[in-house]
């Protein structure tokens, strides 16, 4: 039996950025006590699971305080059997102090994931981010202090008046508080944020300008020594996400609080998006098969190899597939190779349509 | 027991679109007690949803009402309601050869359009008595004065005693009964004479097969007869005659001269009761049929495809299913490199195209993909052979070519004369030729233009509506064939020839003509994974081109915690999306690029 990866939503934020349409409400103490039982009884369930990942999502967990937190953490590795674990919390600069990352590093957590989105200060201000960047410099050295020297920085591509200028003093800034992992997301519109309801008076870069940063954004986080495993994600060699790799490996995990999702024992199920004291999983259907493997697993550097699909699903890559893929190739979106097949930065960009391309012809 | 001849009245109705015939229609139907007011739905007599919807007349309708006139006299009127497009001229002058007279009914604030016009022409030269009524005089707008002076300045006719109405509120309109008989001559008819009778329509009905619906000009017909129509030459027993009541059919043992009525034979088809054709008795035949019979064909082309492949049996027995009902509807099938299997249809003009389409895609539940509309060219080739060709596909080699000839139109545009600048604007970059100019009244034109009908068939109406805020009236002829300087333009995607947006252009048209396509084909069609080129060429040569570059954002940067579902569901949208594109050669093509290109906008 595989160790499988623990997530917890933490719902909760000082406020809510533009852009963001994960679930979460305004942070009140009151709510607090209650969310945070209601978690752990419906961890019981799972009682004595083995278990490598556990990650604090949200949200904004850090609003919990590092005393809260630490007691969570303290009570879910009571109820879970964690082995060498990845136990990382997603940090909102403006409501990490001191006392949090040594709270945090006291109960085991080894990885900090900071939402700095943009070092420049009015695009900063643009995404609804509270804190200016010095506030996310702060943040790093004092979780480096408590000696968690695993920091991921969140940096968004194609937002409102970014420049090649601009993004790069972002990215140069990630580098030079010698972060091991970034994430790099390109900006999606979401219909129910408030970007979404004033989409058209919103002053984003084009298609071809926002594929134009994504290249810089890899080009220059590659040249400070960072590689890229993922579509949006870049680590040095050995500090890869364990957690979110689960996903795109297409493990197991179980999610808890408002909106989590889970996939365990061969079914999807969530959590609604709303606070209950006994919430009931709501099933999602079948996990696992062929279709969602290739999708997940083409989002990695490495692709996908005939061995693998052979050896979980008993198939391989048919002449109707190859030929498709090496058209691709010839548009150099697709890398073929020993029978493995990965996607080039480029093919990233347009990987929904290789993915549905291919996978009809699996 | 026939009503005596000289208690029947025959009367059409003529009226532009919206100047409110079918109210009128519905106003005597209530006043003859013809339907119970509850019955009204309003606008009885157009019983189809699109001529309800587009508030025309498509196909034409008759029915026999009641009425006690002042003098104490039950009356038989007839009323034959017409079709009121230009399209369906034809039909129009037949319904009106049926009738000795017609009411012509005028807006009391806009005045004569060019339909109504034409059609009172076409009256005047049948020998009808036409009585003029204004109408619409409770709108504010109204000016019954004006306009009696306009009718009488523009067609002669004595307007000052016409009737002022308001079918709407039902003003004066018991008035409108009364002359019918008193301005309208009954019929001129002999019971004793060979039967002819005059076909004004025709309806195919799934149990009677089709209805036939005639004038009787001399003979009786009765029930059980062996009628024969002399121009197919067809013979059919009489299964069912009668008249039409607005409440229904109402069998009847025979038709008398001077009647109207409909006839049943078992007849399967409307191409074998053709409006025009004269019904005579197939044991007594007449000597000569009624004259002005001609077959009408059909003036623009274009090629009808399912837009999925599957469907094409189902648009075959759609169009087979239509025609018995149309006989001016023409189909045959043909292949396209690009759309697959489909059929070349004939129309009357682009109206009938469009309601076509619609019935299609409404009545059957198709999706389609129509092509470019194109006229008959006439091709004369180097060798002294002529082709006639509607699709561009069967353009021969230039190099064979030794002329090309194109149909024109005698075209009037009627219209307030502050547009006349912009309407000459138009009519002269579709290559129109000015003939001449009148003023109706003060301030309205008649601006009369030869123009070629390849550059009406594709949206010269709606330029001109817009053009002129919708007041401008639109009527045209089609003249003669005449020399012209025709180019074959194709396109290519990514190097392919597609045929189905080739098309035939006048060669001094080509090159603007060329670069709209081009820009309409790169606004519609999205990116795709490649580069692709759009060429319009003429021959080997490209005069037009546009790229597409190739596609280079369609990713979900983060894959939302652990909710993989909603990826899923994500990528398969994306798939239902591409099933709505055709795949030409490695170019997929939106449906709605096919329409853009269909609809070049001004």
């Amino acid at each position: 039996m595989n160790n499988i990866g623990i997530y917890v939503h933490v719902p909760f934020c000082e406020s809510k950025c533009p852009y963001c349409d994960f679930y979460s409400v305004r942070y009140d103490n009151s709510q607090v006590k209650n969310y945070i039982s209601s978690v752990l009884r419906s961890m019981e369930k799972y009682r004595g699971l083995s278990a490598d990942t556990l990650y604090f999502g949200g949200g904004t967990p850090s609003v919990l305080g590092g005393h809260n937190l630490s007691e969570m953490i303290k009570k879910n590795r009571e109820i879970f059997n964690f082995v060498s674990p990845e136990i990382t919390v997603e940090c909102n600069p403006s409501s990490c102090t001191p006392d949090l990352f040594e709270k945090l590093a006291s109960v085991g957590v080894n990885r900090i994931s900071l939402g700095l989105q943009s070092a420049n200060d009015d695009e900063r201000r643009k995404l609804g981010r509270l804190s200016d960047s010095n506030k996310v410099r702060q943040a790093i050295l004092d979780a480096k202090k408590n000696g968690i020297e695993n920091i991921s920085l969140d940096l968004m591509l194609g937002i409102e008046n970014q420049t090649e200028d601009s993004l790069k003093k972002s990215v140069e800034f990630c580098l030079e508080n010698e972060v091991k992992h970034i994430s790099a997301y390109i900006l999606k519109i979401e219909d129910s944020t408030h970007f979404g309801k004033i989409r058209d008076k919103l002053n984003l870069p084009d298609e071809d300008e926002t594929c134009d940063l994504y290249m810089t954004a890899c080009e220059l986080i590659e040249a400070g020594g960072l590689y890229q495993y993922e579509i949006s994600n870049f680590a040095q060699k050995g500090f890869e996400s364990r957690h979110n790799l689960k996903y795109w490996n297409c493990e197991e995990y179980l999610g808890f609080g408002p909106s989590a999702h889970s996939f365990h024992d061969g079914k999807r199920f969530y959590f609604d998006r709303k606070f209950e004291d006994n919430p009931v999983a709501i099933p999602d259907g079948d996990g696992g098969d062929l279709s969602e493997f290739f999708m997940l697993k083409l989002r990695l550097s490495q692709g996908i190899s005939e061995d693998e699909i052979l050896k979980k699903y008993n198939r391989s890559f048919s002449d109707s597939f190859m030929k498709k893929a090496r058209q691709f190739e010839s548009y150099s979106l697709l890398k073929i190779k020993d029978k493995t097949i990965s996607l080039t930065k480029e093919g990233f960009l347009v990987s929904n349509t290789i993915i549905s391309e291919l996978e009809v012809l699996l | 027991m026939s009503v005596p001849k000289e208690l029947i009245r025959n009367f059409s109705i003529i009226a532009h679109i919206d100047h409110g015939k079918s109210t009128i229609a519905d106003r005597l139907l209530e006043l003859t007690k013809s339907v119970a007011h509850r019955d009204m739905t309003a606008q009885l007599l157009d019983n189809m949803d699109l001529e309800r919807e587009r508030g025309i007349t498509i196909k034409s309708h008759a029915v026999k009402l009641n009425y006690k006139a002042n003098d104490g006299k039950e009356y038989v009127l007839n009323l034959i309601d017409t079709p009121g497009h230009v399209d369906f001229n034809y039909e129009v002058s037949r319904s009106l050869v049926a009738c000795e007279g017609a009411l012509l009914i005028v807006d009391a604030s806009q005045g004569v359009e060019a339909q109504t016009l034409a059609n009172t022409y076409l009256a005047i030269d049948n020998d009808l008595e036409v009585v003029p009524i204004i109408n619409k005089i409770d709108l504010p707008a109204a000016d019954p004065e004006r306009v009696a002076n306009e009718v009488e300045e523009v067609i002669g006719l004595e307007c000052m005693s016409a009737p002022r109405v308001s079918a709407k509120t039902g003003e004066n309109m018991a008035e409108v009964l009364e002359r019918i008989v008193t301005d309208i001559p009954a019929p001129v008819a002999d019971d004793t004479l060979p039967l002819r009778a005059l076909i004004f329509d025709s309806v195919y009905d799934s149990y009677k097969g089709v209805i036939v619906y005639v004038r009787v000009k001399d003979g009786v017909l009765k029930t059980g007869d062996t009628m024969k129509m002399m121009a197919t030459g067809a013979e059919f027993n009489v299964v069912e005659l009668g008249y039409m009541r607005a409440s229904g059919p109402e069998p009847a043992e025979m038709l008398c001269a001077g009647e109207v009525g409909y006839i049943t034979g078992s007849i399967k088809t409307v191409s074998d009761a053709r409006v025009g054709d004269t019904v005579t008795s197939a044991t007594h035949p007449a000597s000569e049929p009624l004259p002005g019979y001609r077959k009408v064909n059909p003036m623009v082309f274009c090629g009808v495809y399912p837009a999925d492949g599957a469907d094409y049996e189902s648009l075959r027995d759609a169009l087979e299913r239509l025609q018995l009902n149309d006989a001016a509807l023409s189909y045959e099938p043909e292949t396209s490199g690009a759309l697959g299997f489909g059929f070349r249809c004939g129309f009357l003009g682009l109206l009938h195209l469009e309601i076509i389409q619609e019935r299609l895609e409404r009545e059957y539940d198709l999706d389609l993909v129509t092509t470019i509309p194109s006229v008959v060219y006439r091709i004369h080739l180097s060798d002294g052979s002529v082709l006639e060709i509607d699709n561009p596909t069967h353009y021969p080699d230039p190099a064979n070519i030794d002329f090309c000839e194109e149909p024109m139109t005698n075209s009037h545009i009627y219209a307030p004369s502050q547009y006349v600048g912009t309407i000459m604007d138009l009519c002269q970059d579709r290559r129109g030729v000015f003939k001449d100019m009148k003023y109706i009244t003060e301030d309205r034109v008649d601006i009369h233009y030869e123009l070629p009908l390849n550059e009406i068939i594709y949206d010269f109406f709606d330029s001109l509506k817009s053009r002129t805020k919708g007041y401008a009236s639109f009527d045209y002829e089609i003249t003669e064939y005449r020399r012209s300087n025709l180019q074959k333009l194709d396109v290519l995607l990514n190097g392919d020839t597609i045929d189905a947006l080739s098309f035939i252009i006048h060669a001094d048209k080509a090159y603007g003509r060329a670069r709209k396509i081009a820009e309409k084909l790169k606004e519609h069609i999205p990116r795709q994974m490649f580069e692709i080129p759009i060429q319009i060429a003429i021959g080997g040569k490209i005069i037009a081109r546009e790229t597409i570059k190739a596609m280079r954002k369609d990713v979900l940067a983060k894959c939302y915690g652990g909710d993989i579902t909603r990826k899923k569901k994500l990528l398969e949208k994306q798939k239902e999306g591409k099933k709505r594109m055709r795949q030409f050669g490695s170019v997929e093509v939106p449906q709605e690029a096919f329409m853009a290109v269909l609809k070049l906008d001004e």
